[in-house]
């Protein structure tokens, strides 16, 4: 099969590759019909995330049909389609049984790796570092699904790909981010960063009933998504103006409630403070450019939640814990717990109370997932989601 | 190499009952002076190796215009350290041979810096980590001396760990019990056959491609709760071992601690041999009970082997194996 393999820093390449097997016996295999690039591939792509090696198979958003399962796998069949959930999940740990899919604690079987990065080990995920499992990610033909009763939904006829395959990732990382707001009546909810994540955690966060939303990006494109999609209330254009001070004068100096961190490890910050974080981190002094991470802290309101999506990597600089401690804010973050949100947010789909395809600014073959990779980094083309069919 | 005139039996028994007693609350010196006795034995077997392999680059790095020879020997000695200390379970006097061993280095730099043509900058810098180095092994000296009462004198090898699995003790101790199903968990493991009742003939993978084999009897058995074997007389590979099943606070589900003792073949100069070449006894086990929770738990033993890749292997050399021990062993 062909498959969108990882080969060093700005380097992917579709490879013939073999056909992938069921393993064990809880494992399905997927003949792909749609999978997509996510932003935090592009880490992957940047070469930040450790421990990558050559020839790892990308992409831990995709869904398609079911062609063989294992023994053990009861509630799929071949000819199901189904959207996969991007963290491996046993479903019957300590963790698992609490809905923290992404804290499973026998799926990754390189968690010594991991625990000596993070004192514990998360979930396996799909082509996402050997750290992480060094599973074969979906950006390919065919995928192989373990714990495919946990990690695969089926999805009803009529609703066409588009729509669902970003419950595999986004739309309930988005949600999840939102969701750990704790969003009351009257809360202003600020989002750092409008692509794919961000919009789904400013749509989920009107879902949940916020007050106002606000989105911060330096993209026009995806301010003007922000507001004419998403539903965020007033956007701002950091390069424009000052985060802090803005936020201020919109919440008359309260400061947002909650603050969603949709950047994570890879943010860009003008002025000296960038230049300071970029040095450190090219020079391996810091895994992590955290200039989100700070504002956030800084900017929310006394006794508010700072909610971090972003993907973070290692060890970062300079954060503002005096901030964080003398204000009583409340910090929620973590990979997300997919398998939770999957059907709750089908519901939504099926309601019409949202349609996730609004992000997707691109469609494009497998065979050019490279050039996908290039334009989606770059922001070429206003290049927002990039949706590949194999 | 057996340093005891007990019978060695009784003495690996002991770690079965030693189970709740006093010495534990100076297990933290202890492990901290080893830890420290250990990094330095690493270090002389590095730095030993260094010398001999390469005595021009290391002499030129040290500021000497160097006599090779010279270098190679300091090395053959370091190396010699390295061994001592890391394969006894109290290398005092192996420790106390690096402070004299530092001492002459110093010398050999001292007579260099005394040459008309010597690099003194790189020879200063050098002495300088020597000395840093001195100071590390006088400590360490100290600290093992102080503590050496409290460390066993014997040569059987102990290894223990400990995980919580989100299963009945009942499942778990089923499992267990019958040994043939050991070896889907022990990696080590090639085969367990059961004899009787309370026999069974264990074959395992050692070092270097080669077979040990022995027979093994129980000698305590409360279902639930404990399993406890050992090799019976006619045995080369002389062990015992324990599993014990507790219920996990919070009604978590079991707390399985298991203790592993024994003599290794080749005594305990071979079993730091093997530890060299990566058969090391501790990181197996916490690997075979990961392996055994994943069993219980999720019903099948995680594995990329065998997957797609854009490479001639499914999985990462680098990563996947050489990592993953590395990451348990440090």
């Amino acid at each position: 099969m062909k498959a969108n393999c990882w080969y060093g820093k700005h380097d992917v390449r579709v490879k013939q590759v073999d056909d992938p097997r069921v393993l064990n016996r809880r494992d399905a295999v997927l003949k792909i019909t749609k999978t997509a690039i996510c932003g935090s591939d592009l880490h992957l792509y940047n070469g930040l995330i450790p421990t990558m090696e050559a020839g790892d198979v990308l992409g831990h958003e995709f869904m398609g049909e079911v062609v063989e399962c294992g023994p053990d796998v009861k509630k799929l069949q071949t000819g199901d389609r189904v959207v996969v959930a991007f963290p491996i999940s046993c479903g019957r740990c300590f963790f698992c049984e609490k809905e923290l899919f992404s804290l499973c604690e026998n799926s990754n079987p390189n968690a010594p790796l991991a625990e000596k990065m993070f004192g514990h080990s998360p979930a396996g995920l799909y082509g996402y570092s050997h750290m992480l499992g060094g599973f074969a990610g979906g950006q390919a033909q065919y995928a192989r699904v373990p714990f495919a009763d946990v990690g695969a939904i089926k999805i009803p006829e009529g609703i066409p790909d588009e729509k669902v395959l970003f419950l595999s990732d986004i739309f309930p990382t988005g949600y999840m981010a939102a969701e750990n707001c704790n969003i009351q009546r009257g809360d202003t909810v600020a989002v750092w960063g409008c692509g794919p994540v961000g919009q789904f955690a400013i749509a989920s966060a009107n879902l949940l009933g916020a007050e106002r939303v606000i989105g911060i990006d330096r993209f026009p494109e995806r301010l003007r998504m922000a507001s004419e999609k998403a539903g965020a209330a007033d956007t701002i254009d950091y390069e424009e103006s000052n985060v802090y001070d803005t936020l201020m004068e919109m919440t008359g100096g309260m400061g947002p409630d909650a603050c969603i961190d949709a950047v994570g490890m890879e943010a860009h910050m003008p002025g000296i403070e960038g230049a300071y974080d970029r040095v450190k981190q090219a020079a391996m002094l810091e895994t992590d450019r955290p200039h989100v991470f700070r504002q956030a802290i800084m900017a929310c309101r006394k006794g508010g939640t700072v909610s971090v999506a972003g993907v973070y990597g290692g060890f970062d600089d300079k954060i503002p814990l005096g901030s964080f401690m003398n204000k009583a804010l409340t910090l929620k973050t973590g990979q997300t717990h997919v398998q939770r949100y999957m059907q709750p947010l089908l519901e939504k789909i099926q309601n019409n109370e949202i349609d996730p395809s609004f992000v997707i600014t691109h469609r494009m073959a497998l065979d050019d997932a490279p050039k996908g990779y290039d334009i989606f980094l770059n922001k070429q083309e206003d290049c927002i989601k990039v949706v590949l069919t194999p | 190499m057996r340093r005891q005139s007990e019978p060695s039996r009784h003495s690996m028994h002991r770690s079965l009952a030693r189970d709740r007693d006093p010495w534990e609350r100076n297990a933290a010196e202890v492990a901290q002076a080893q830890r420290l006795a250990r990094a330095l034995g690493w270090f002389s077997l590095g730095l030993g190796v260094a010398e001999v392999a390469a005595p021009g680059t290391v002499a030129r790095l040290a500021g000497m215009n160097g006599n090779r020879g010279l270098i190679r020997a300091l090395g053959v000695r370091e190396i010699a350290h390295g061994v001592g200390i890391l394969s006894r379970r109290k290398p005092v006097g192996w420790v106390w041979s690096r402070v004299f061993g530092d001492v002459i280095d110093l010398a050999v730099l001292g007579q260099a810096a005394a040459k008309p043509d010597a690099n003194k900058r790189r020879i200063a810098a050098a002495a300088a980590a020597v000395t840093g180095v001195t100071v590390l092994d006088f400590k360490a000296g100290r600290q093992l001396a102080g503590v050496a009462d409290q460390i066993e004198e014997d040569d059987s090898i102990h290894v223990s760990h400990r995980i919580i699995i989100n299963r009945p003790a009942e499942e778990i101790y089923k499992f267990w019990r019958d040994f043939q199903n050991l070896p889907r968990i022990m990696d080590h493991l090639e085969s367990v056959e059961v004899i009787d009742d309370k026999r069974s003939r264990w074959v395992a993978k050692g070092p270097a491609g080669k077979r040990a084999e022995w027979e093994a009897e129980i000698t305590e058995d409360r279902p639930n709760e404990l399993i406890a074997w050992r090799s019976t007389a006619n045995s080369t590979v002389e062990n015992s071992g324990y599993v014990r099943f507790e219920p996990a606070p919070g009604g978590r589900g079991t707390l399985v601690r298991v203790e592993l003792n024994y003599l290794p073949p080749g005594g305990i100069l071979g079993a730091t041999i093997a530890k060299l070449l990566g058969e090391e006894p501790e990181l197996q086990l916490k690997d075979d009970l990961r392996r055994l929770k994943q069993l219980m738990e999720a019903g099948e033993i995680v594995t990329t082997e065998g997957q797609p890749a854009g490479r001639a292997k499914s999985t990462s050399w680098k990563y996947d194996h050489a990592g993953r021990r590395l990451a348990t062993a440090f």
